[in-house]
């Protein structure tokens, strides 16, 4: 059953359009990928590549970090409501860094950067993260409650 | 140039998410609920974001380097191998009990919410994690063959 009440095809649309204007701006001015998940990996392993490998990374999340301060010059924020407790939280985080590590991308390197490059692999990697997060909501929204 | 390229690029992500309502866990989950009421709006996140991509990239394969003159990094694995499989399974489990994947954490840092932060020091300790076992790893295997 789809929920009209909760869908917003506009605003969604046009993020949609803004998150892949960043992507394009990232790969035709630096030549890189914009994937959260491994710009941060790089960032924090301990043996820091050249110079210009970590300041791109390090402005460009920066970046996604001031955001929401620049997001409400124009406009308040939309509400956001996460249910999951602290503990919840903190071991899905840990899942998602440790898979992303693995995996090699997360929703940005795979989902938008990857099947934009058409790459067999990212869509492959999104199926699956997709089929595995429909899985847990699955479990704990209809399973365990 | 390059260094301000990458925080533009940084900014204007971090808005599409924000607009989009990748940042509201609640939508995501709403998202990823398909045997509830289903909520298709990301689709549509996923749908622009493409839309742009495809030319983007499809124009960026044509270009030995960037505009700014920087090489062109494009991913050359192409292997569908176990790390990928069972990396992207469990990325998704994380992102669905939590509502919240990597880019959306880090542009909620500065809302006010204690949990993005969270969720965000897992994620970190989680590559942590994982640097220091493909550390311990790689020196195993060349103490093998030393010895």
């Amino acid at each position: 059953m789809i929920d009209w009440h909760n869908f917003t095809p506009w605003p969604a649309f046009t993020g949609g359009l803004l998150i892949g204007l960043a992507a394009a701006v990232l790969i035709l001015f630096n030549g890189r990928i914009a994937g959260v998940s491994g710009i941060l990996l790089k960032l924090i392993k301990l043996t820091w590549p050249q110079r210009e490998e970590w300041l791109w990374r390090l402005l460009f999340i920066a970046g996604l970090v001031i955001s929401p301060l620049i997001f409400r010059l124009f406009a308040p924020l939309p509400a956001a409501q996460a249910d999951a407790g602290i503990w919840l939280l903190a071991i899905a985080g840990v899942l998602v860094g440790l898979g992303t590590s693995y995996g090699g991308g997360c929703t940005s390197g795979h989902g938008v950067c990857g099947l934009s490059r058409l790459s067999l692999r990212s869509l492959v990697a999104t199926l699956l993260f997709m089929a595995s997060g429909i899985a847990a909501v699955f479990i704990v929204r209809h399973l365990l409650n | 140039m390059k260094p301000f390229s990458a925080l533009l690029a940084g900014i204007i992500f971090g808005l599409g998410l924000i607009l989009s309502g990748m940042t509201n866990p609640a939508k995501v989950i709403g998202f990823l609920d398909i045997f509830g009421g289903w909520d298709p709006s990301l689709a549509l996140v996923m749908g622009g974001a493409i839309l742009v991509g495809l030319f983007a990239f499809g124009y960026a394969k044509t270009r030995s380097h960037s505009i700014l003159g920087a090489s062109m990094q494009l991913p050359a694995n192409q292997q569908l191998d176990r790390r990928l499989i069972l990396g992207a399974i469990t990325f998704g489990i994380g992102w669905g009990l939590a509502g919240y994947c990597p880019g959306p954490a880090v542009a909620s840092l500065l809302t006010g919410s204690i949990k993005p932060v969270v969720f965000t020091l897992g994620m970190l300790a989680g590559m942590a994690i994982f640097t220091l076992l493909e550390r311990y790893t790689a020196s195993a295997k060349s103490d093998k063959t030393n010895s």
